[in-house]
């Protein structure tokens, strides 16, 4: 059948998109020796002159890591990975302290460019301010005095020990305590930069917040942490851009965030994920080990993670809500693509503890080449979450045959009053669809496009607009080559 | 886990110090085979012990306040004296069954009857008189099924396992009467061990129903587990029957293998009991398998009912369906893991998996895993589960027409169960256990000195107080 052979090229075409963002930028990085000891948080901590608090908030974290294993229950494989061949800290060499935007490295800002984010042209044109993090440290923050104008406090993570310290002392390690995994001791031992956000009591974020992290020197690895509280009333969406250079070896990233909203405060947490995923024949590639989780602490509060995750070798993040206030809101909306063989394991945990707490889990899984693709997510009602609601619909689709998708939900619930639905259905493109679409005079490779996009309609939809021509781009380069 | 335990429970040590025991007696009347199988599972056990909660297939089910009863490891043999009616007594109405029973683990029949031949050659008994009497048979099938997760209670079963069924259908043979296991533990405080081998040959049938029960209040520990082999063009159908006392933990597996288009059916309701874990697991190794497993749980008060079913799609072509229902009062906790696992290259494959549950206390609790991994695009996988009260609205319907709260809520709840009980297709066997689950659901039925099906009257059906007129 040549229609088959003919429907089986374009399927291989579209998959084998290679990867844009490979290059690699030139700039002076200021480096830890490789590996991991408490010299080495010392020294970080010294290099980004820390409070004492904090140091020993890292060498317990430390301490408690080196007790610890790797965890072995996702369904990912991968060689071990050799923490003492990492370098824990890489910053672009400072010349001195930067005021305006003609000051940042034309080099970097070349670097913005190529992603298609110019600092410039989205400060005037879409009135986004953006802190990039580049290689562990946060190079600028734009916008600031429209911020400084309402209260909120939007810096990197570094100046908010600074000039925060009560704050972030308050806050840090809230949601995500240096206990919870593994990762996340790691994290919490080495961090290195990462974005601290403030919302005060009533204020409306009127600009869309945005971070992007680049992991750009070799054989370094990402630590970043973000913190974002919205006080009494606050409502915040924040974005988060990944990209890294094509190298040969694994790198790693581990990353946490960490969301706090109290009485009737809203955050939007928005993340397109486009880690170097490796080639295609599985070399090298990114190791995306994240710990992601919003406490909805007031009653009314309302946390929502959307995101879209194209790139990584591996993907380890399950971005989760824990409902604590009565009437708090926990949303879940993900697009994972794996492609050549990428790796995803990726889901989220809604806890629901208070009374009238409601989540909705939309996941989208898209799986390509000879990669596998797993949703695997939580869903525990507590014994005092009265009306408790919860459903959760998680679709995979396949393109070709030698790839898997899998789900693994987990629903654990202690309360009669509760109402909890799960749904998945696993199948490639049907016949019918790209039919219909040929018949109507539109070839293959842009049905296949139109389909799969469909297919993810409801949770781009839910990106914040020019977001979501990024992530519809990204999942065209990701999958379809030039199918748009 | 590769670490070698360092402590052992008082159930571990009670059972490691009977093999000791025991083990070298056992040798002389059966196969090496098996005598061999039973030391490597025992070397095994020694390294594992008992599953903990520790780990991810018993996160949900705590077995260690059993492993610290002061349980006897039983594996004597038991003498014939009296009629398996004296013990015990199971009489459904208008249903014809060839009995065979395992008491306190041992085949229980008198001497002549150890294992019987029909004139079309089904050969049906004890397992240990199969091994003396057509060791080629037993041996080509003993101990090969594929289980899906090794743990403590396999190995175990492997190690200590003396007797159990066994049944083979030849080719072309279609078994017109259902066999019916009886297992029944009539003594306090023992651990039991059995081992059943079913073998369907090239275009069989037997239907085969499988009944836990219990005769009195003690305390007591099943470990049992089933070996099915089904031939191409082969069917079974596989009802399992769990009516314990709360005292009693169960530990049920059951591994299926199933050639080129043959058929299965399985109907796991558990009414009554302590611990109850089934596991089924269902290999589909022949094109154009079929599968249907359905089950039904009906608890209360403190009891635990956990069921694992993993389903694998080996090849292309096959279909499978899995149905669990539970409903949940009190303090009782449920547990329902279901996995499909779809092999690479196994295109065509359809798997569906559903799982509802009714929760109608504060205390009661239900954990649900419904589980796919699939490697192979051509598929129609899907799962569903769902958790929640029983439908406000409909209620309100019903009471609006002048049926009573308590009636409506019954009435409800019957129909929610309904859609499992309505897959059992021996006609009396239905009649029986719908009317057993009317009477659970109003907390008449409770476990009597004998059977429960002897309990039940169905020609005196329930009826529900509804008053006809005012509909």
């Amino acid at each position: 059948m040549t229609d088959e052979k003919n429907e089986k090229q374009v399927l291989h075409e579209v998959t084998s998109g290679e990867y844009k963002y490979g290059f690699f930028t030139n700039i002076e990085a200021d480096q830890a020796p490789k590996g991991l000891s408490e010299d080495i948080i010392r020294f970080i901590s010294a290099k980004k002159n820390e409070p004492e608090w904090l140091l020993e908030f890292r060498l317990k974290a430390y301490r408690h890591w080196l007790t610890i294993e790797e965890p072995d229950w996702a369904l990912l494989h991968h060689p071990p990975i050799d923490y003492q061949d990492i370098i824990y800290y890489s910053a672009p060499k400072k010349k001195k302290e930067l005021s305006s935007l003609d000051e940042v490295d034309p080099e970097l800002l070349d670097t913005f460019n190529k992603l298609g984010i110019s600092l410039e042209e989205q400060k005037h044109l879409a009135g986004v301010a953006v802190d990039a993090v580049v290689d562990s440290v946060s190079v600028k923050t734009t916008f600031q005095d429209t911020l400084k104008k309402h209260d909120i406090i939007f810096c990197s993570f570094s100046e908010a020990v600074q000039d925060h310290p009560d704050l972030v002392k308050k806050y840090l390690g809230s949601v995500v305590p240096y206990t919870d995994n593994y990762f996340a001791a790691l994290n919490s031992a080495v961090f290195t930069d990462g974005s601290f956000c403030f919302i005060p009591k009533g204020v409306r974020c009127p600009i869309e917040l945005s971070t992007y992290f680049r992991i750009n020197a070799a054989n370094t690895g990402q630590f970043e942490r973000t913190l974002i509280v919205a006080e009494e009333g606050g409502y915040v969406s924040y974005l988060e851009g990944c990209t890294a250079p094509m190298r040969d070896e694994n790198q790693l990233h581990a990353a946490i965030v960490e969301l706090i909203a109290l009485d009737n405060a809203e955050i939007k947490y928005s993340t397109v994920q486009n880690w170097y995923p490796g080639d295609k024949n599985g070399k090298g590639g990114i190791y995306n080990f994240v710990t992601k989780r919003g406490l909805c602490k007031g009653n009314s509060s309302k946390i929502s993670w959307t995101q879209v995750e194209t790139g990584s070798a591996i993907t380890w993040k399950y971005p989760s809500c824990i409902l604590l206030g009565d009437n708090s809101v926990g949303e879940f909306y993900s697009v994972a693509v794996t492609n050549n063989f990428q790796q995803a394991d990726t889901g989220t945990k809604m806890q629901h503890l208070g009374k009238n707490t409601r989540s909705t889990i939309i996941s989208k899984g898209i799986s390509a080449g000879q990669s596998n693709n797993s949703y695997r997510g939580m869903v525990r009602v507590g014994k005092r979450a009265e009306n408790a609601r919860n459903f959760s619909q998680c679709d995979s689709l396949l393109l070709g045959d030698k790839c898997g998708a899998h789900t693994f939900p987990y629903i654990k619930t202690n309360n009669p009053t509760a109402i909890v639905e799960h749904e998945a259905t696993t199948s490639k493109i049907s016949d019918d669809q790209l039919f219909y679409c040929q018949q109507r005079g539109i070839d293959m490779e842009k049905s296949i496009g139109l389909i799969v996009n469909g297919y993810a309609k409801d949770v781009l939809n839910k990106l914040p607009m020019e977001f979501a021509v990024e992530a519809q781009k990204l999942l065209a380069i990701t999958l379809e080559g030039s199918v748009g | 886990m590769n670490k070698t335990k360092q402590t052992y429970y008082p159930l571990e040590e009670a059972l490691i110090e009977e093999y000791g025991k025991k083990a070298a007696a056992w040798t002389e009347d059966e196969l090496p085979g098996i005598s061999k199988l039973r030391h490597e599972a025992m070397r095994e056990f020694r390294k594992t012990g008992f599953p903990g909660n520790k780990l991810e297939k018993w996160r949900s089910t705590d077995m260690e306040p059993v492993y610290q009863e002061p349980l006897s490891v039983f594996t004597d043999e038991i003498t014939y004296d009296k009629k398996i009616d004296e013990i015990f007594q199971c009489d459904v109405h208008g249903f014809q069954a060839r009995v065979l029973s395992l008491l306190n683990g041992s085949y229980y029949g008198p001497e002549e009857s150890q294992l019987t031949v029909s004139p079309e050659g089904v050969i049906a008994g004890s397992l240990l008189a199969a091994q003396r009497e057509y060791p080629e048979l037993v041996e080509q099938f003993y101990g090969k099924a594929k289980t899906a997760v090794a743990d403590g209670f396999k190995s175990a079963n492997k190690a200590m396992a003396r007797d159990g069924v066994f049944i083979y259908v030849p080719d072309g043979v279609e078994v017109k009467d259902t066999f019916q296991l009886i297992k029944i533990l009539n003594k306090k405080g023992l651990m039991v061990h059995t081992r059943n081998l079913i073998v369907l040959g090239k275009n069989t049938k037997l239907t085969f129903l499988h009944c836990d029960d219990s005769v009195n209040h003690h305390e007591g520990f099943i470990n049992t587990l089933s070996e099915v082999f089904i031939g191409e063009n082969s069917e079974l159908e596989l009802y399992k029957l769990q009516n314990l006392n709360d005292e009693t933990a169960l530990v049920n597996q059951t591994v299926v293998h199933q050639a080129a288009n043959s058929r299965l059916k399985v109907n796991v309701m558990t009414l009554n009991g302590g611990l109850v874990r089934n596991e089924i697991v269902d290999q589909m190794d022949g094109e154009g398998a079929w599968s249907d497993i359905n089950g039904l749980f009906l608890i209360d008060k403190e009891q635990h009912v956990d069921n694992q079913v993993y389903v694998y799609h080996n090849v292309p072509h096959c279909e499978s369906n899995q149905l669990f229902k539970g409903v949940l009062d009190e303090q009782s906790l449920g547990v329902f893991n279901g996995f499909v696992y779809v092999a690479p290259d196994a295109q065509k494959t359809n798997a569906f998996q559903q799982s509802s549950n009714i929760l109608l206390s504060r205390d009661a609790h239900i954990d649900t895993m419904p589980q796919l991994e699939i490697y192979a695009d051509d598929v129609k996988c899907s799962h569903g589960a769902t958790v929640g009260q029983l439908d406000s609205d409909a209620l309100f319907y019903l009471m609006q027409r002048g049926i009573s709260f308590e009636d409506a809520r019954m009435l409800l709840m019957y129909a929610f169960a309904d859609e499992v009980l309505g897959q059992i297709s021996i006609e009396p066997l239905r009649v029986n256990i719908e009317d057993m689950v009317k009477r659970r659901l109003r907390g008449e039925l409770s476990i009597c000195d004998r059977c429960v099906l002897h309990c039940s009257h169905p020609d005196k059906p329930i009826e529900f107080d509804i008053d006809l007129s005012k509909i």
